[in-house]
């Protein structure tokens, strides 16, 4: 009966279509919670193991002094959350000893007289020996150290009027606490959004070619664009619920703020999810095989976006090949929408520009992808 | 009425076209028909049904499915036929309603519209209705493709090796279902690589290497058989085929059930293999008449070469 209204046709098609997708992925338990979980695990693992912070690390003090002021001086290292004691040493050459043994990632060497230097002569020195196998570790430590015993200093000499005195206040906008989560959220939402859409939506229609069905679905009234759309629209759906999870584990759990709109965050990361949808389509219309699919979205857009997005490592540092390069990569704009928007609470006003690039990238691989896909086996 | 036409169908693969799949083929078959098209694997069936089905570009040549151009009308063709490829290619993870439902759908009808077509086949396996499509045996998941590729009624069906890796009796049960499709009107052409087969079809066309070596009626097929065909035994088997090849009157001899069949020469008679067969005698051997049929159609007509070869050196031998 439904032949007589042509224009119900098209849907019932499509939706017949939409729900034999659904049965797919609902029967594939284990892919299924893979793509459910893994922005679960990954923000686990990015807030809580991979975490770039620097907290209670160990170190040990070599006290020559043993005097007031070095004590109090140690004491306050130690209460910081920054730093843990883990040893007091005797000798000099128990420091590399310690190193060594890979426990202590600094130590303080504290000289003999420290407090009458201090008090009689007004300068007294204090040596920090870091373990710069990894320099960034050690370029922190250093730091968080130095300005633990700048603080101690401000505070013994408030008892004192000194002549001339800068002092440097530090406000940091934005993330004051200088949260790690603030920065992979925004990244962990890119990796995941563009993993299950551009990924799977490419393997599942390459699986459609290889299994066969795509050559009965060819042979039949079905038009063969509806064929790719409709893979799409489960994964658009799965994705929508993937933005819902990350933003509550990282408001909840991560305690990352939304200082923007909640719902421009929310139109900005499906706008993504069709940007990664596109790129999906566009690839399924090329690879031949699930394999290919997959090398394709892993090497050609997996790496980029970790690597240029900005997430991992500054774009500003990188070389001009590589800066150019990284205008290609959907999730670097991306990023920036969500780092503006929901960390600095910007409006659209402030990120229309990413905007507008992020929607013509997907108009550029959704023609392309309907163009490329072949309405013929060869 | 025509239902299929094909004029000089040329198909190449390969960048420099050097492998040729379908060489200069033509044919027709009337509404109403069961077609077989028989050939060995590679023989270039396969592309020609996916040419048919508008699947695949021809290099040169042109072809009419239902009237319609299979390059410019290819859209009113995949209205209107049914094809189910040589793999399996339902989803296994639907149930076999679900799949038949699906593709009703997509066809733009429903099983209910179509049931009185398909019942008779989609009878046996709808107490499976609910199992999973991947996990029906070969032969039901055969039953469940050809009701999904009848769902629309098509009014051509393409049935690409449709009995490949299917037992004997789900093969037979099959062609029975053919030939009750015949009966409502639906033009089939069907593939196999199995020569018992073509006797079911009401013509077949003979293919090789891409080139239709005969089409003809079974029957037709059988009749054009030109040379004597004999067949014999011993308890020697072997040694006889080696031997029996030796003499100047056997053209050919190949292993045929518990027979040898051989196949004489044109214009030749039987008296130097019945001088053969007295000579074997210690070894019990015999030998009697026997009726070619398709497959000695298809190995006479596969050497065509040989024939000619070998005549005109009989020929250059004699004079």
């Amino acid at each position: 009966m439904k032949r007589h209204f042509p224009l119900s046709i098209f849907n019932f098609q499509f939706l017949a279509f939409v729900k034999k997708e659904f049965y797919h992925i609902w029967r594939d338990k284990r892919t299924m919670f893979i793509l459910l979980g893994m922005p679960v695990v990954q923000i686990v693992i990015f807030g809580f193991a991979l975490t770039n912070e620097v907290k209670n690390s160990k170190f040990a003090v070599l006290d020559e002094a043993k005097d007031d002021a070095s004590q109090s001086l140690i004491a306050q290292l130690d209460a910081s959350r920054y730093f843990d004691l883990e040893k007091n040493l005797t000798s000099y050459q128990q420091i590399e000893e310690e190193f060594k043994k890979g426990k202590i990632k600094l130590a303080v060497v504290i000289p003999a007289h420290f407090s009458d230097d201090l008090k009689h002569l007004n300068k007294a020195s204090v040596q920090l020996i870091a373990d710069a196998s990894d320099p960034n570790v050690a370029n922190t430590l250093t730091g968080y150290a130095t300005s633990v015993i700048m603080d101690y200093q401000v505070r013994i000499t408030q008892e004192r009027k000194m002549p001339y005195t800068i002092n440097t206040e530090l406000r940091m906008l934005y993330n004051p606490q200088l949260k790690g989560a603030f920065n992979f959220v925004p990244g962990v939402m890119a990796m995941v959004l563009l993993l299950v859409c551009t990924m799977m939506t490419a393997i599942t229609i390459v699986k459609e070619k290889e299994m066969g069905t795509m050559e009965i679905m060819l042979v039949s009234p079905m038009r063969p664009q509806l064929v790719v759309l409709a893979k799409a629209v489960p994964y658009l759906l799965l994705s929508v619920i993937n933005i819902a999870t990350i933003l509550l584990l990282s408001v909840f759990v991560l305690e990352v703020p939304i200082n923007g709109s909640i719902l421009l965050l929310v139109a900005e990361s499906i706008l993504f999810t069709l940007v990664s949808l596109s790129l999906g389509l566009l690839i399924s219309a090329g690879a031949q095989s699930q394999q290919t699919a997959m090398f394709i979205s892993l090497v050609a857009l997996f790496l980029p976006t970790i690597m240029l997005s900005g997430f991992m490592f500054p774009i500003e540092n990188m070389p001009l090949p590589l800066r150019i390069v990284s205008n290609i990569v959907p999730a670097k704009w991306y990023y920036s929408i969500v780092k503006s928007v929901m960390i600095k609470g910007v409006g659209l006003q402030a990120v229309w520009k990413e905007t507008a690039i992020l929607a013509g990238m997907m108009i550029f691989f959704l023609t392309m992808a309907i163009k490329k896909f072949k309405i013929r086996l060869a | 009425m025509t239902a299929v036409a094909v004029n000089n169908i040329v198909k190449t693969y390969g960048k420099k076209k050097e492998v040729a799949a379908l060489y200069d083929i033509s044919f027709e078959v009337p509404q109403g028909e069961l077609f077989g098209v028989i050939g060995p694997d590679g023989a270039g069936k396969t592309s020609l049904f996916r040419i048919l089905t508008t699947l695949l570009l021809a290099d040169s040549g042109s072809a009419t499915v239902d009237g319609f151009d299979v390059v410019k009308d290819y859209k009113a063709i995949r209205k209107r036929v049914g094809y189910m490829p040589g793999k399996f290619s339902l989803y296994p993870d639907l149930s076999v309603e679900e799949n038949l439902n699906f593709f009703a759908t997509i066809f733009n009808t429903s099983i209910e519209e179509n049931y009185e077509l398909i019942k008779d086949i989609y009878i046996q396996i709808e107490p499976f209705k609910k199992r999973k499509a991947g996990k029906l045996s070969g032969g039901m998941k055969q039953k469940l493709a050809l009701s999904c590729a009848l769902i629309h009624r098509p009014s051509v069906l393409f049935l690409d090796e449709p009995t490949t890796g299917v037992d004997a009796v789900s093969r037979k049960e099959f062609w029975e279902m053919l030939k009750g499709l015949k009966q409502q009107g639906i033009t089939i052409l069907v593939s196999t690589p199995y020569m018992d087969e073509a006797g079911l079809c009401d013509r077949v066309a003979l293919v090789q290497n891409g080139k239709i070596l005969s089409i003809n009626t079974p029957q037709g097929v059988v009749q054009e058989f030109p040379y004597p065909l004999w067949a014999i035994r011993s308890d020697k088997m072997l040694a006889l085929q080696r031997e029996a090849a030796k003499l100047s009157s056997v053209q050919d001899i190949y292993p045929f059930g518990e027979y040898h069949h051989v196949v004489l020469k044109k214009g030749s008679t039987a008296a130097q293999l019945e001088e053969f067969i007295q000579a074997h005698q210690v070894d019990n051997a015999e030998m009697k008449t026997a009726t070619p049929d398709i497959e000695d159609c298809f190995i006479a007509l596969m050497k065509p070469s040989i024939d000619t070869a070998t005549d005109s050196l009989n020929e250059n031998a004699s004079k």
